[in-house]
């Protein structure tokens, strides 16, 4: 696993990659080898170019990381800290103080927030974390959080956008997302041209994304798991990714293609109580080790400002800790927008209040608890652990049955976060080549067969590959956010000044129900 | 002085029953007696959906309205009227109970009638609707067997 540890790094040359593909992790073999050398190749070059890097102080800083922070920067202060000011109010909005009566049967602001976070909470929380840390020390899951905290404000920024202006279609459903306020939003500038151009890239980008990190991370990730649990490198699974993949897809097809929704709503409910079961173990982990708290903290502050025996200092943890924080929650990636966008309310800038609740919950709480637990067991200092067994091997040091429980829920986090991208994907699919039947089969069959793909390659081209996708939707997607943050800023004060004159109050639903 | 009856139907022979006894009791109270149908499509704003689900979901409501006052409540108010009752329907999405409990404070309902429902597994788990009602109404509930 040491090898696969060091393709990680996003400075990873072309060349290096190409010898690594060559050589293999040692335990692929076969099937999956034969996947690997096909699919590598193409994914490469994709993947330098969106990690494109400038040295800063001596260490290769990809742009496109500086690009999503300094955006969450901006929009904090744009919309003057609106994710620490409007806080307690998104949370009575997502409790439904302020649902009117008549929307009952509607999409409720619960509902599209739990919708979007069971698309993010995932992988990204339990393996990227393990990844942040084991690559930038302790120190990185300060910046992780401090990347969370920042990006609540692009996230508001981006559903209050999709809200706006989505798309109802004539048989009442909703279309939603970057795409359409990309077109809509600078047309209505007179920008017809960019927009659609904007629109267009960002669909593309979506697609590749739902099939990088949406897909073949998730299918990558949970065959890694499965094969910890049943015996690491004695497991009968080795060699099998493509089978296990197989079965996955198989599972995922009947979803998405054959409409079983039962099993969709079996995921839709497991998933938050895993996500709890996950949070309650961690946090006995950590009031096991309660002496230790204090030891950790300072690790981690120290590893954030002083790292040592960290390559590239400061600006090489920073960068873990962003680039993990920015694929976990997705703040700034545009992919929230779309599943924020089907809620039911009359101000849009309700949903982006609620939507700044994503990257707090997603980064702020769940990932920190991973990093915690990994810190505070001091299982990152252990050699040649990445990624979900680093995060897994954390956790058994405390409860040794954890793995199999970790192995459901990296399962279950991951399909459910492949629902939720097959959907994203399928709605820039349907942006580009038009809704129906026919082409939203096509779009189907592709995502099932990356299933197979992602778990049969090894995790250093899978995981580059997903983070070069994801971040690629953020090129267009924050172009639009810079030029549309007047709408939304707009949206805001109108919003606020009708909650300060009462025009907008929270709703007593027995007293208004009696005076209707 | 109008007096209000509300019946909650569910689509289940349960409410054929509710709307016999409601019939009784507008007959004895006279013809200043309105009774309301009121349809419940079972639905909470704390469940968890598919991001196709989302969007989905207010054209389904719509669709669902829509059947519900087709199928259920439309024969019914027919049938009540052709009776020479007085009549409306009303169709809502919530819980049960509270929606039934409500809709008798908003039009100052004297009493709300249902059917008895079986004893299901989840009814014996989180208690029934019938039971929540009971708790929570402020006017009297007849359950009809």
């Amino acid at each position: 696993m040491s090898r696969i540890r060091s393709l990680v790094p996003w400075a990873t040359s072309m060349a290096a990659f190409m010898a690594a593909l060559i050589a293999g992790p040692a335990r692929a073999e076969g099937m999956d080898q034969a996947i690997s050398d096909i699919i590598g190749p193409i994914v490469n070059p994709i993947v330098s170019f969106i990690f494109y890097s400038v040295p800063v102080a001596g260490v290769q800083f990809p742009l496109i990381v500086g690009w999503l922070i300094i955006a969450a920067v901006v929009f904090t202060l744009y919309f003057g800290f609106v994710q620490f000011r409007l806080f307690s109010h998104a949370i009575r909005l997502v409790k439904g103080d302020y649902t009117d009566p008549k929307d009952e049967g509607e999409v409720s602001h619960f509902q599209a927030l739990a919708t979007a976070l069971s698309g993010t909470v995932g992988l990204g929380n339990i393996a990227g974390v393990a990844v942040a840390v084991s690559l930038g020390g302790p120190g990185a899951t300060f910046w992780m959080i401090l990347a969370g905290l920042l990006g609540m404000a692009s996230k508001f920024c981006e559903c209050t956008l999709g809200v706006k202006y989505r798309n109802v279609n004539a048989d009442g459903s909703i279309s939603g997302g970057p795409m359409y306020y990309l077109s809509k939003g600078f047309a209505e500038n007179g920008k017809v041209g960019l927009g659609k151009v904007l629109a267009v890239f960002f669909a593309i980008c979506a697609i590749g994304g739902s099939i990088g990190g949406g897909n073949m991370f998730q299918a990558n990730q949970s065959y890694q798991q499965a094969v910890n649990v049943t015996g690491g490198d004695a497991s009968f699974l080795i060699g099998y990714g493509w089978l296990f993949g197989l079965v996955m897809a198989a599972i995922v097809g009947m979803v998405i293609i054959g409409g079983i929704k039962s099993i969709a709503r079996v995921t839709e409910k497991l998933v938050p109580m895993m996500a709890i079961i996950y949070v309650i173990a961690a946090l006995v982990i950590l009031g096991f080790n309660f002496s230790a708290i204090p030891d950790a903290f300072g690790a981690i502050i120290e590893g954030a400002f002083a790292p040592v025996a960290v390559g590239g200092g400061i600006v090489g943890v920073l960068i873990q800790g962003f680039k993990r924080a920015a694929f976990s929650n997705e703040a700034g990636i545009g992919s929230a927008a779309i599943a924020h966008s089907a809620v039911k309310t009359s101000q849009p800038v309700t949903e982006g209040i609620v939507a700044l609740l994503e990257p707090f919950i997603d980064t702020v709480v769940i990932c920190t608890m991973t990093a915690l637990v990994i810190v505070i067991t001091g299982a990152y200092q252990v050699e040649g652990l990445g990624g979900v067994q680093l995060t897994s091997y954390a956790f058994e040091t405390a409860f040794p049955w954890f793995p199999y429980v970790l192995a459901l829920a990296v399962l279950m986090f991951a399909f459910s976060t492949m629902l939720s991208w097959s959907y994203y994907g399928l709605k820039a699919w349907t942006y580009l080549f038009g809704e129906g039947k026919g082409s939203e089969i096509v779009y189907k069959l592709i995502f099932l067969s990356f299933v197979v793909i992602g778990s049969s390659m090894s995790l250093g081209p899978v995981i580059d590959f997903s983070d070069a996708m994801i971040f690629a939707m953020s090129i267009a997607n924050v172009i639009g956010l810079y030029y549309l943050m007047p709408v939304v800023k707009r949206e805001l004060s109108q919003y606020l000044a009708k909650i300060k004159s009462g025009e907008i109050a929270p709703v007593d639903k027995k007293a208004k129900r009696h005076n209707a | 002085m109008t007096t209000s009856l509300i019946v909650g139907l569910d689509g289940t022979p349960g409410g054929d029953s509710a709307i016999a006894h409601a019939k009784r009791v507008a007959t004895l109270i006279g013809p200043e007696t309105n009774i309301i149908l009121c349809y419940v499509v079972e639905w909470s704003p704390y469940s968890f959906n598919t991001p196709e689900e989302n969007a989905q979901r207010a054209g389904r409501r719509e669709s669902e309205i829509k059947l519900a006052r087709e199928r259920v409540l439309a024969p019914a108010i027919t049938e009540l009227e052709k009776e020479g009752y007085q009549v409306e329907g009303r169709v809502r999405h919530g819980d049960a109970a509270e929606i039934l409990s409500l809709l008798a404070r908003e039009v100052n309902a004297e009493l709300i009638i249902v059917g008895r429902k079986g004893e299901s597994v989840r009814s014996r788990i989180f208690g029934s609707v019938t039971a929540h009602l009971i708790q929570e109404a402020s006017v009297p509930v007849t359950v009809v067997p």
